[in-house]
């Protein structure tokens, strides 16, 4: 009762002696294959590993990725294990770069209690979710005579010509493909069965054409012939999204500890502390809950996360999505007011106090940012200045919402600021924009300037507020736009604000009681027909009749009449 | 890209190497170790000038990170700093007393070295004053991201050089020799930076921090740009452009991704605002062997010594690369 292991080494042979000498203290035999194409560091290895009692070296064969000498080596080794050792209940495949992570014996005692089982990863093609350079069934219906890492372009184009005449090639009777990691533990039963079946020669013919046959030979036979098959691997290996290995390092200690699986893979050869401590350490190792692989998985899903969608509104030296692959621009929702500081004054502290968002002045003001309160700087040392605004307003934009993440940002906009953010914010989804149009009459009305200099002014205010509007119509458009005229806001200047704040706070209970401060509206009415006299139709404000020049009364009965 | 502009591009690559190659007459060997290189040793490569007091923490800081070799241009150190570095033993010295700027500011000799000595090796291109942070750093040796980065078929890796400053004038940030810069200028600024990308070699160019904050926030345009490509694994038919900020042939320049994902990627800890800066930017009033004539020193002279330095109350105090990562200043990208 016993387990026999197959080595496959390729590189830091130090490391793959390190482990054999464990398994051989553990009293397990192991058979290593070492690929032919490694040179001087050979010879050092096998004069260490000589002296392992159990431990032989076999005939070397080059072994090159993803081909079917892997297979050759480990079944070679496998017959070679079968007739020296009778006692062995179970053959275990490992690499050189696998390590040991619970002792040795404890392996042993689990086999022990599972006699019969074959431990493989093998899941049929259809549930295969990594299917490097875009092959799955084609691995088994097309053939690869040109090895992927040496001859790409003579891969790519031998794959393209067999798609172009649709071959198929005949999957052997009684055969399912599957696939699963190529580091196993089968029984000696199967393995019998696997070496001796009567139809080897024609099935050796098959897959030594298939592409990657190391992770579907031993995955597909056994489905023929394993008794009990438990597909999972005892040995701990996660993949990247491009299919390459996860390496583990000094830091991964813990993790590897909470991990079920008997072998992990691949380790840094330069990993120190884990080679000290799963193979010399002679202390007991605390006992930790075991069976977490969700914390184990998170770590690498994160990681592949983080790779292929990146963290959004973010930009740095690592990550600049072009625009067409920008899904969202910013990092978190914000809010933005247009017109409203026209008609009250205060505005974004009223805002703070019933929403909580952060409400700066106008962000885009020409002279200087408006930050909250005032300030001259905020969150992540963002200036003040508008020159440097200025110099890269959308940046500055997605900096500022970067930087004040977990906290909702809001600002005043007006068609007498840069119009410089106008266009980022109209393709932003997390942009929420209330816009009262023609607001801009209002300093205008209050300024007592000459209706020729008037007349002027409103004309580019409603060219620019026509302009951004025209842009938040757009159908490409993806902020949020709430839209009154002038007009129907003040009518009913109750229910716009409940809605903005509701829209902001995401509860609609708090019935808004207390208006914002309203700036004076004296004479609007006969100001808009001046305007109007004058040439110049004011048109986004809407039609004003009579309103009543107090808003706060107004708001009383509309709101609650 | 078209055939004609991939074409100029080989041709400006072939330019700076011939460049590289004809500069090298400036050098003067001090001290050459490099029989002692091994196959798989990452090198760092250094220009310096009268930084005596900075080398011994650099050579420590970077020896612990695991680089096995330096090799060092001194241009016309008058402080005794050639001499230090000739006599430790993983240390390469050239000098040269020629101009700093006709050799693109230091580009030209480093190309040099790294065609003569960098061929197949993982190579750090860095000034005196800048520290190296990548994503586990406190636990993985340098040669564990090359490793990884050799796994992943990636040549280069992309940082934000990150402008470290004291709270308080620069002048007051006494530095010693040995001592970590970063004790006494720990802080940064930590979202200010904007970034766009450079059509023709396809680099990013990022600009801001406490410079374009301080010095030229009336012409951004201006500021000192901040992107670095210092850790490349070096081919013979590489060239670096203008300082590390760019390589040819381009696709090294790649180092971020333009899908939506993080590549992985590091920070170049900047340790330029120490009471040393006083005594470069006289000396580079009168030298003007620095990129547009020194105007940063300028901007420095003329502003950057009130009673805050660079230091304001939106300032982020430096901790580690977990911080840097959070902030999303670097990515661990995929490597776990």
């Amino acid at each position: 009762m016993s387990v026999g292991f197959i080595m496959l080494a390729h590189a830091a042979l130090h490391r793959a002696a390190q482990v054999a000498s464990a398994v051989s203290e553990a009293g397990c035999p192991m058979i290593v294959h070492v690929d032919a194409r490694v040179g001087a560091p050979y010879d050092p290895f096998a004069k260490r590993i000589a002296g392992l009692p159990g431990v032989e070296v076999s005939q070397r064969v080059v072994c090159e990725w993803g081909t079917w000498s892997l297979v050759d080596a480990s079944r070679t080794a496998a017959e070679k294990l079968l007739a020296r050792h009778p006692d062995l209940t179970h053959i275990y495949l490992i690499s050189g770069a696998c390590l040991p992570i619970k002792p040795i014996p404890k392996l042993v005692e689990f086999l022990g209690n599972h006699p019969d089982t074959d431990f493989i990863e093998s899941v049929t093609i259809e549930d295969v979710p990594w299917t490097k350079g875009g092959l799955s069934e084609e691995r088994f219906s097309l053939t690869f005579p040109f090895a992927w890492r040496r001859h790409r372009r003579l891969f790519d184009i031998w794959v393209e010509t067999q798609r172009l005449v649709r071959r198929k090639r005949r999957i052997p009777q009684g055969l399912t493909p599957h696939m699963g990691s190529q580091w196993w533990c089968l029984t000696r039963a199967t393995l019998q069965k696997i070496v001796e079946d009567p139809r080897r020669g024609q099935l050796d013919r098959y897959f030594k054409r298939v592409w990657i046959p190391d992770e579907s030979y031993f995955q597909t036979l056994v489905r023929l012939y394993g008794s009990k098959v438990e597909s999972r691997s005892l040995t701990l290996s996660k993949f990247d999204f491009q299919g390459k290995p996860h390496v583990f390092y000094d830091d991964h200690l813990v993790l590897l500890r909470q991990s079920s699986a008997f072998f992990a893979r691949k380790i840094w050869p330069g990993a120190n502390r884990l080679y000290r401590v799963f193979l010399e350490s002679r202390r007991v190792p605390p006992q930790v809950a075991l069976t977490t692989p969700a914390h184990i998985e998170r770590t690498f899903a994160q990681a592949t996360t983080r790779r292929t969608k990146g963290r959004p509104g973010m930009v740095m030296a690592s990550r600049f999505p072009s625009l067409e692959h920008e899904t969202v621009p910013t990092a978190a929702p914000y809010s933005v007011f247009h017109g409203f500081s026209d008609i009250f004054a205060e505005f974004p502290k009223w805002v703070r106090r019933h929403t909580g968002s952060r409400a700066h002045g106008h962000l885009f003001c020409k002279d200087r940012v408006e930050f909250f309160g005032g300030q001259t700087g905020y969150a992540g040392a963002l200036s003040d200045g508008a020159a440097l605004r200025d110099y890269d307003p959308d940046q500055f934009l997605r900096n500022l919402i970067w930087n004040t993440r977990g906290e909702h940002q809001s600002f005043l906009n007006s068609p007498r600021d840069t119009q410089k953010i106008e266009s980022f914010l109209a393709r932003d989804s997390n942009a929420t924009i209330a816009i009262i149009s023609g607001a801009w009459v209002l300093p205008l009305l209050r300024s007592k300037q000459p209706i020729d200099v008037i007349r002027k002014e409103a004309a580019r205010l409603q060219k620019r507020e026509a302009d951004f509007i025209e842009l938040l119509g757009e159908r490409r458009a993806r902020a949020r736009t709430r839209m009154w005229t002038l007009a129907e806001f003040l009518e009913r200047p109750l229910d716009p604000l409940q809605e903005t704040v509701d829209s902001l706070s995401g509860v609609d209970s708090n019935m808004l009681v207390d208006m914002p401060e309203a700036k004076p509206l004296i004479g609007l009415a006969d100001f808009l027909q001046s305007l109007r006299n004058s040439g110049m139709n004011p048109y986004l404000a809407g039609e004003i009749g009579e309103i009543s020049e107090d808003l706060s009364t107004q708001s009383r009965t509309t709101g609650f009449g | 890209m078209g055939a004609i502009s991939a074409f100029k591009l080989r041709m400006e690559r072939r330019r700076c190497q011939v460049r590289a190659i004809r500069k090298s007459k400036d050098l003067v060997e001090v001290a050459n170790r490099t029989q002692d290189i091994q196959q798989n040793d990452v090198l760092a490569f250094v220009t310096i000038r009268n930084e005596m007091v900075r080398l011994p923490y650099f050579l420590e800081y970077y020896r612990a990170l695991g680089v096995s070799h330096f090799l060092v241009v001194d241009n016309g150190s008058t402080d005794g700093g050639c001499a230090f570095l000739a006599d430790e033993n993983d240390v390469s010295v050239w000098k040269t007393e020629a101009s700093y700027k006709r050799s693109r500011f230091g580009t030209d000799w480093l190309n040099w070295l790294k065609f003569r000595y960098g061929n197949k090796h993982w190579t750090l291109t860095l000034d005196p004053d800048e520290f190296f942070v990548y994503p586990f750093c406190d636990t993985r040796p340098l040669q564990s991201l090359c490793d990884w980065l050799d796994q992943s078929g990636v040549r280069s890796l992309g940082t934000i050089l990150l402008d470290m400053y004291p709270r308080g004038a620069v002048s007051g940030a006494q530095y010693q020799a040995g001592q970590n810069p970063f004790d006494i200028a720990p802080w940064f600024d930590a979202g200010n930076y904007m970034v766009s990308k450079n059509p023709k070699y396809g680099n990013l160019w990022i600009q801001g921090g406490p410079r374009a904050r301080v010095y030229f926030h009336d012409e951004p345009e201006s500021a000192p740009s901040l992107n670095k490509i210092p850790l490349v694994k070096w081919d013979r038919r590489y060239a670096f452009v203008r300082s590390a900020h760019m390589l040819l042939p381009r696709g090294l320049n790649m180092v971020y991704d333009e899908a939506g994902g993080e590549k992985t990627s590091g920070c170049l800890l900047h340790a330029k605002f120490l009471d040393t800066l006083i005594d470069k930017a006289n000396e580079e009033q009168t030298r003007r062997q620095h990129f547009a004539g020194g105007r940063e020193y300028d901007a420095y002279r003329e502003k950057g010594n009130g009673p805050n330095g660079l230091w304001c109350e939106w300032s982020e105090r430096y901790v580690d690369w977990r911080q840097l990562e959070l902030l999303g200043l670097m990515s661990k990208g995929n490597w776990a």
